[in-house]
């Protein structure tokens, strides 16, 4: 037939060459992932440092891959020298709001890695449920989860999310947010959460985890001793956003503790004693930690290679935290921007493309200390039937 | 009318319209124990709509809907005690509707060859909707939202002038040429024997008048009709014509708000879609105080999402808000939740929908004052849960979890 495209050899194979092997490892924030692609007639060539590199190349190869009205698939000569600009690239999904089916987790970290993404963070529990089955505290899933039979994650399946995330080359860091956001834990851990009080007696309801006493600390280590163990990045994500003091004011104890510690009226100092007394512990465990910017906010004393977490978004006021957290010498990552989970009517993907992390004011030193950012798909009316689509 | 008691309950209805609905609630009052067993309880229900006209509107042109999920929203519909789909079938963007007189309005004007609808996709979507009471009304809507159609169909539409010369692009149906009117007449004969409700929607929203007036013979033809520089009479004009032509085949007509404010002559059954959100009270007044039907959209327009609990200001809609006698209110038969696809295909339609047009449905349905946001609150929950358990994707409500999820 007249013009039809002369066909060089075809192409049946790529080559890979790894310069570091070995694919057994996990990936973490250092991991290199530049890699060169070469596509020219009679050789393909993926080149790079680390299997997580050729993983990216990977993805950027199938990307280039076409097909013709024959159903030919042909590849176009190419020259590619790539590398992310950022080293955390993050999602997170809200596992207690709603919870979301293995399968649901499992496509989403396809997904991520269809467009590079090589962090999930797993805000596994909050108030509303506790889905995760912890082999220390087998009680907190059992009075905490939705349903303990049927919306848990047992450890198999973290074992499955952490594999199948590292065969993709996504980092698995998982959120234990406390002292808030532990309504959840208070069934399976009585005794944790602060009873709040109606004048002298107990309201019945519960607030925060409990500060003042001696079994919150033990509690705390045991747990986080299991999770440090379960969950193998160096990173956990410990929370530390919206405490809300109401119930912590209403306690008699707490306020006698209060002004036993000269803490004054300043219930934040009371929430930097926990946290500081948290961060020790998660030390003490050989990892390293992610806070929300509150615990920044709030003039905890902090490591100094913790990662602050930047999401309040009022008024774009992140972009002046971006700049106070980094000149104190912290990592950020930048979330305020990117809540995927407040919906809007047209194209907001344009909103979010927008946004340019390091347009802050700040020395390139400072700028240096932003990691990256995390879309965040907070699940109070997203589930499985609803996260891909508004997700993607 | 239902009554469960032992040892036999009993649905009676008029019609077999009616016995649907009663089986729907049937369905509902069942429910299950923590052993698996099935219970119901003795009942005693008198039940009617409030409204006769409770729609659904989905949009295939500006993205196809494989058939598939036009049957699962059907389903969804009917769950919901909605009877009419007002299938909006094509538009600007494509046009999927295989004509039999008219092939090449699709094979030139769909979005590709495998993206369209047979005659047969057609009556299967009409017997499937029958079937659960549900009204198919097409809307095959012009002058405007017609570029699709110039694409099989040489000079129907206006073709645009810069000063003396066509620019190659086109505006919305010519209104002075006879081969338009030539081509309706065949076009809606073939609707008409197609769909066999007795209405059909014609459109006639958002016409753009540039094109028009840019065009020498269009200008000319003002002239000599007399309308001056109002071209809203020329749209009236046009109009006018089809409203007829659809007549002569014994078919009422349903028409987007901007006919009747631009003034053309309606028939006395011409049922008025109000749409447009500012002032729709206003205008429920004036379309019912010249005594047409009209049936509301403007406040339902569910592909303008937004983040948070929404059905909640969908739910409390009060249609017959607004100034106007006992007469006119009469006259407002009901309503449509409006799903546009703009940015809705397969991937998110259907919790894109649901539970949300759930709250347009109880409004449709419900006497005036079920209006409880608290009550209401629970019972969505609970008919979303089981709105999953059917199949149906339907987004949650808010935070928490149903027995059997997705």
């Amino acid at each position: 037939a007249e013009n039809e495209p002369s066909w060089e050899t075809p192409c049946t194979e790529l080559l890979v060459y790894i310069s570091t092997p070995g694919c057994d490892g996990f990936p973490s924030l250092d991991s290199k992932e530049n890699y060169k692609l070469s596509v020219s007639k009679g050789s393909m060539l993926l080149s790079a440092e680390t299997i997580w590199g050729a993983l990216r190349g990977l993805e950027t190869f199938s990307q280039l891959v076409g097909r013709d009205e024959n159903g030919m698939y042909y590849i176009n000569e190419t020259e590619i020298v790539d590398f992310p600009r950022f080293p955390h690239r993050g999602l997170l999904l809200d596992t207690s709001r709603h919870y979301l089916p293995l399968r649901a987790i499992l496509e989403t970290l396809d997904v991520m890695a269809y467009n590079k993404f090589n962090v999930f963070h797993w805000h596994i529990v909050d108030d509303p449920s506790f889905p995760y089955e912890s082999s220390t505290f087998p009680e907190l899933s059992k009075k905490g989860a939705f349903n303990a039979m049927t919306h848990v994650y047992t450890a198999s399946d973290v074992r499955t999310v952490i594999e199948h995330a590292r065969l993709r080359g996504i980092r698995v860091i998982a959120e234990f947010d406390t002292p808030g956001h532990t309504l959840s834990w208070g069934p399976g851990a009585p005794g944790l959460l602060t009873p709040c009080y109606v004048g002298k007696t107990p309201s019945g309801a519960y607030g925060p985890i409990n500060p003042i006493v001696n079994s919150t600390y033990k509690f705390v280590t045991s747990l986080f001793q299991e999770v440090s163990t379960v969950f193998p990045d160096f990173f956990l994500h410990l929370g530390g956003d919206e405490v809300d003091f109401t119930c912590w004011k209403s306690n008699p104890e707490i306020r006698a503790f209060m002004t036993e510690m000269g803490f004054g009226e300043d219930y934040k100092k009371l929430e930097s004693f926990y946290i500081q007394r948290l961060l020790d512990i998660v030390s003490s465990l050989g990892k390293g930690y992610i806070v929300w910017q509150e615990v920044f906010d709030n003039d905890v004393k902090l490591r100094p290679d913790t990662i602050i977490h930047v999401w309040k978004d009022n008024n774009m006021q992140y972009v002046k935290e971006m700049a106070n957290v980094t000149r104190a010498g912290y990592q950020a990552l930048l979330s305020a921007p990117w809540y995927l989970n407040r919906i809007s009517y047209g194209q907001d993907w344009i909103q979010a493309y927008k946004v340019e992390p390091l347009h802050f004011e700040g020395s390139p030193k400072q700028k240096a200390l932003v990691m990256g950012g995390e879309a965040c798909m907070w699940g109070e009316y997203v589930d499985v039937t609803n996260l891909t689509p508004r997700l993607w | 009318y239902l009554s469960v008691s032992e040892p036999v309950a009993v649905l009676k209805a008029p019609e077999v319209w009616g016995a649907l609905r009663g089986l729907e609630t049937f369905s509902q009052l069942v429910h299950e124990d923590d052993y698996g067993s099935f219970l119901v309880n003795e009942s005693e229900i008198n039940d009617f709509p409030r409204f006769a006209h409770r729609g659904v509107l989905l949009d295939t042109s500006r993205h196809y809907l494989p058939l598939k999920t036009i049957l699962t929203n059907l389903d969804a519909m009917a769950f919901n005690k909605f009877n009419v789909f007002h299938w909006h079938i094509v538009d600007d963007q494509s046009f999927p509707y295989q004509s039999i007189y008219f092939p090449e309005l699709s094979d030139k004007g769909a979005y590709s060859s495998n993206l369209i609808y047979t005659p047969a996709d057609v009556r299967l979507v009409i017997e499937y909707a029958r079937l659960r009471g549900i009204r198919v009304i097409p809307e095959f809507d012009t002058p405007g939202h017609t570029q699709s159609w110039g694409k099989g169909q040489k000079d129907l539409l206006t073709p645009c002038y810069n000063g003396q010369q066509p620019t190659g692009s086109f505006g919305p149906v010519n209104p002075v040429w006879n081969t338009t009117y030539d081509f309706m007449t065949m076009f809606f004969k073939e609707i008409s024997s197609v769909f066999p409700d007795e209405f059909i929607h014609l459109g006639g929203d958002e016409v753009d008048f540039s094109c028009w007036k840019s065009n020498p013979e269009v200008k000319e033809f003002m002239k000599k009709q007399g309308f001056g520089t109002d071209y809203a009479k020329l749209e009236s004009y046009y109009v006018q014509n089809i409203l007829d032509i659809v007549s002569s085949y014994n078919k009422g007509q349903m028409v987007w708000q901007e006919v009747f404010d631009h003034k053309a002559q309606l028939k006395p059954d011409t049922v008025v879609q109000v749409w447009m959100a500012n002032n729709y009270a206003h205008e429920l007044s004036s379309v019912t105080g010249a005594g047409l039907t009209a049936i509301l959209s403007a406040p339902w327009y569910l592909d303008y999402i937004s983040y948070g609990q929404d059905w909640k200001k969908y739910y409390s809609v009060e249609p017959l808000k607004f100034s106007g006698s006992e007469k006119q209110k009469k006259l407002v038969i009901g309503g449509e939740a409006c799903l546009w696809g703009a940015f809705v295909d397969a991937t998110n339609l259907t919790p894109r929908l649901w539970p949300r047009a759930s709250a347009v449905g109880e409004r449709l349905w419900s006497s005036s004052n079920v209006t409880n946001l608290q009550d209401a609150y629970k019972r969505l929950r609970h008919h979303r849960c089981r709105m999953l358990s059917r199949g149906i994707a339907a987004e949650p409500v808010f935070v928490g979890y149903c027995a059997h999820e997705a």
